[in-house]
Order: structure tokens, then C-alpha cells, then sequence
């Protein structure tokens, strides 16, 4: 008598070591990241503090309250990505639909508001050393919005393409882990640039 | 160590944690900047201490080698099959091998998908088409009265032989294509890199579709 028993999930994925290999990947890709902004941060503790740059350097201004409102923006477009993902595993495709389609709004309204401030600052990257810190650490927060909001996209458009169950939901998941850093990043590059 | 992004709803709350302790030494550091310092002290120490105690709690990691069962006398086959996966050579070739009584069969059908579709993670058709094949296969099986298991894997036949190793320990490993000048595998030459990668004897059977359906 034949067994028939093959299991409706994926396989357990490949393991060269004894580390579970999302955690993994998951380390790896916080480490490059960390790498990769704390470069960014050298730079910037070089030239406000090594150097002594005033900052902002006058008679330029950093437009503090725009940027707090862009982080409440942030923050609160985490919050929406949250309720996408609980909306799904609780089986309410619509709760998904809002939540993403509001993620990516917020993010877009983030973008573009952190465009029009660049256009009205009054300085440029090439102005002083402070200039280049600001636009280096700010642009590469912003690129990696866009790389995020690209991946929401793809999840919004899925989800109203009916993918998505209570229980396969991980191309949401993915898009929310990524999306929640880049906000921890904002908070931390806000704070440092335009705080204190 | 606990990761704080393993999952969305971690991160969500890494997220928030991140909030409160920015803004707290945001907030001391516009007062006084001393304050602020110290507010950051004490807020980093706080969480050194949580991450220490944290990682004390997180279980060990298990290893993921799987532990063959059955008999010693047991042979183990492990089967990887496209499209011909319920091709009658691969069939006969199955039922001939387990043909003693001894053996246990396992088949792999990769969810084969297209490039931009596994880019994006959308493999539900795939898996599901996957599915199919797979429970076609083992019902021959079944009928030819061979005793089989199996599963969907990985879209890529060598890590999807990899990822079945770990928890079939086989002896011989059965690799179903089509024929040369069609099969995609041969092209990319799946057989030949699963014989310098795989250290078990590897079968290579190749199914013509198009003749079975002729015929």
C-alpha cells in the first residue's frame, strides 16, 4: 500500500550552518546596512565634531518642523503597514488593501515632501561640508524610501490581484521588516541632522 | 543574539522602541545637552541589559541535518522531476528500482517559474501546478504499488535536491528530464553539476513527452 504525504508549505531551506538561514540573511542584510549609513554617520561625526563645522553652518537653516512632519508622516505610515499585515492574517483582504495602498501614500507624500525641500533649502551638496553631509545622509535615506515604496507597489498590486492568504502572506511580511528600518533610520537620522 | 527584524511584527516594535529612545534623548539634548548625554547613557545601558537577558532566553539553534531512519537494509531514492514527472519511463525506471520492496521513495517536484515571478515571490501558481504534477506521480506510483512520499521544492532542481537531502538521507538520487535539445535542465546541465555536487550515485532518465502522447 502506497503512502501519499508531501506538505503544502515550502522546504526547509538550505543550511550551511547551523544558524536558521532567514536569521541569517536577516543579520547580513542589517550588518551591510549598518555599514553602509554608519559610513554615512563617520562622515558626519567628522565634520560636525572632529572639524568643529557649525550646524547648520549660517546662515542656512534646516527646516525642522517640515522634517517633523515628514517623520510623523513616517511613523505613521509604519502603523498602516502594521494593520495591512494583521488585517491579512486575520483574513481581511480589505483591511490589507488600505493598509498598503495608505503605506505607500504616506511614503510617496514622505518622498515628495522631502523633494520640495531640497528644492527650497537654499544650499547644495556642493556648497560646504555641511551641505554634503546633509544631502549624502538624507539621499540615501530617501533612496532606500524609494526602493521601499517600489516593493510596496508590487505588494499593493498583488494584493488586489487576490494573492496574498492568512496563511501565505510573506510578500507582505518582507516589504514590512524593510519598510519598518527604513523608518528606524529616518528617526535616527532626523534626530542627529536636524535635532541636535 | 535576538534579531529585531525576524519578523514584521519585531520590527514594528523595534520601530517603536526606537522612537521612545530617540526622542527621549532628543527631547534631554534640546533642554541640555548634558542631559541629553546622560539620557543616552542610560537609555543604551538599558538596553545592553535587555539585549544580554534576551539572548539568555533565545532557544538553541537545532541543527538542520535530518537523521535517516528505517532499516540498514533500507535504500533510500531520492526523485527530481520536472514536467516528466509522471512520465512512464521515470516510472518504470522507479518501480524497477524499488522493485526488492526495500525502498523508499521520495519525490521532489520543483515549482518551476518564470524569472520575473520569482523575483517578485509569486510562486502560488507555481507551487500549485507543482502540486499537481506531484500528486499525479505518486498516485502511478502508488498503483504500481511503490511506497512514496514527496514534496514541492525549490524552483532550482540542484537546491531543491540540497534542501530534500536534509531531510531524506537518499542513496541514489533519480533526475528526470526531457530530451536533449528540449530540456531546459540539460541546457543548463543540471545532471552534470548534481553528479560534481551530490556524492550519491545520481540516474539519469529522460522522458519524451511529445512520443508518450503519439504513441
Amino acid at each position: 500500500m502506497a503512502t501519499v504525504d508531501h506538505a503544502t508549505h515550502p522546504p526547509v531551506a538550505h543550511q550551511s550552518s547551523r544558524v536558521d538561514a532567514r536569521t541569517l540573511g536577516m543579520f547580513l542584510f542589517i550588518a551591510s546596512e549598518i555599514m553602509l549609513f554608519g559610513s554615512f554617520f563617520t562622515i558626519y561625526f567628522f565634520v560636525r565634531v572632529a572639524a568643529g563645522t557649525a550646524w547648520p553652518t549660517p546662515p542656512y537653516q534646516l527646516p525642522v518642523f517640515v522634517a517633523g512632519m515628514n517623520t510623523i508622516i513616517l511613523v505613521t505610515s509604519s502603523f498602516t503597514m502594521h494593520w495591512a499585515l494583521q488585517s491579512i492574517k486575520r483574513g481581511n483582504r480589505a483591511g490589507l488593501q488600505a493598509g498598503l495602498v495608505l503605506t505607500f501614500l504616506l511614503g510617496l507624500s514622505f518622498l515628495l515632501t522631502q523633494i520640495l525641500e531640497y528644492s527650497r533649502i537654499g544650499f547644495t551638496p556642493h556648497t560646504n561640508a555641511f551641505g554634503s553631509v546633509f544631502f549624502g545622509l538624507t539621499g540615501l535615506h530617501g533612496a532606500h524610501v524609494f526602493v521601499g515604496l517600489t516593493i510596496l507597489l508590487a505588494a499593493t498590486i498583488r494584493a488586489f490581484r487576490g494573492h496574498y492568504t492568512e496563511e501565505s502572506h510573506h510578500g507582505v511580511e518582507i516589504p514590512g521588516i524593510y519598510w519598518h528600518f527604513v523608518d528606524v533610520m529616518w528617526i535616527v537620522v532626523y534626530t542627529t541632522v536636524y535635532i541636535l | 543574539m535576538p534579531n529585531p527584524l525576524r519578523s514584521e511584527g519585531e520590527a514594528f516594535r523595534f520601530l517603536l522602541g526606537a522612537v521612545v529612545y530617540f526622542a527621549a534623548i532628543a527631547i534631554a539634548g534640546v533642554i541640555n545637552a548634558w542631559a541629553g548625554l546622560a539620557v543616552f547613557i542610560v537609555l543604551t545601558a538599558a538596553v545592553v541589559v535587555w539585549w544580554w537577558r534576551a539572548q539568555a532566553r533565545e532557544p538553541r539553534p537545532v541543527s538542520a541535518m535530518a537523521v535517516p531512519g528505517g532499516s540498514a537494509d533500507e535504500r533510500r531514492i531520492l526523485v527530481v522531476a520536472n514536467e516528466t514527472v509522471g512520465g512512464a519511463p521515470l516510472l518504470e525506471r522507479i518501480t524497477e528500482l524499488a522493485s526488492d520492496g526495500k525502498a523508499r521513495v521520495f519525490v521532489v517536484s520543483p515549482a518551476l517559474n518564470s524569472p520575473l515571478r520569482h523575483l517578485a515571490s509569486d510562486e502560488d501558481a507555481a507551487r500549485a501546478a507543482a502540486q499537481d504534477r506531484l500528486d499525479r506521480s505518486l498516485s502511478a506510483l502508488a498503483t504500481n504499488g511503490v511506497h512514496a512520499r514527496g514534496q514541492v521544492g525549490d524552483g532550482d532542481p540542484l537546491q531543491a535536491i540540497e534542501d530534500a537531502l536534509r531531510t531524506f538521507g537518499a542513496d541514489e538520487i533519480v533526475i528526470s528530464t526531457h530530451p536533449e535539445g528540449r530540456s531546459n535542465w540539460l541546457e543548463r546541465g543540471v545532471v552534470a553539476n548534481a553528479r560534481e555536487r551530490f556524492a550519491v550515485p545520481i540516474h539519469h532518465v529522460v522522458v519524451d513527452l511529445d512520443r508518450e502522447r503519439t504513441s
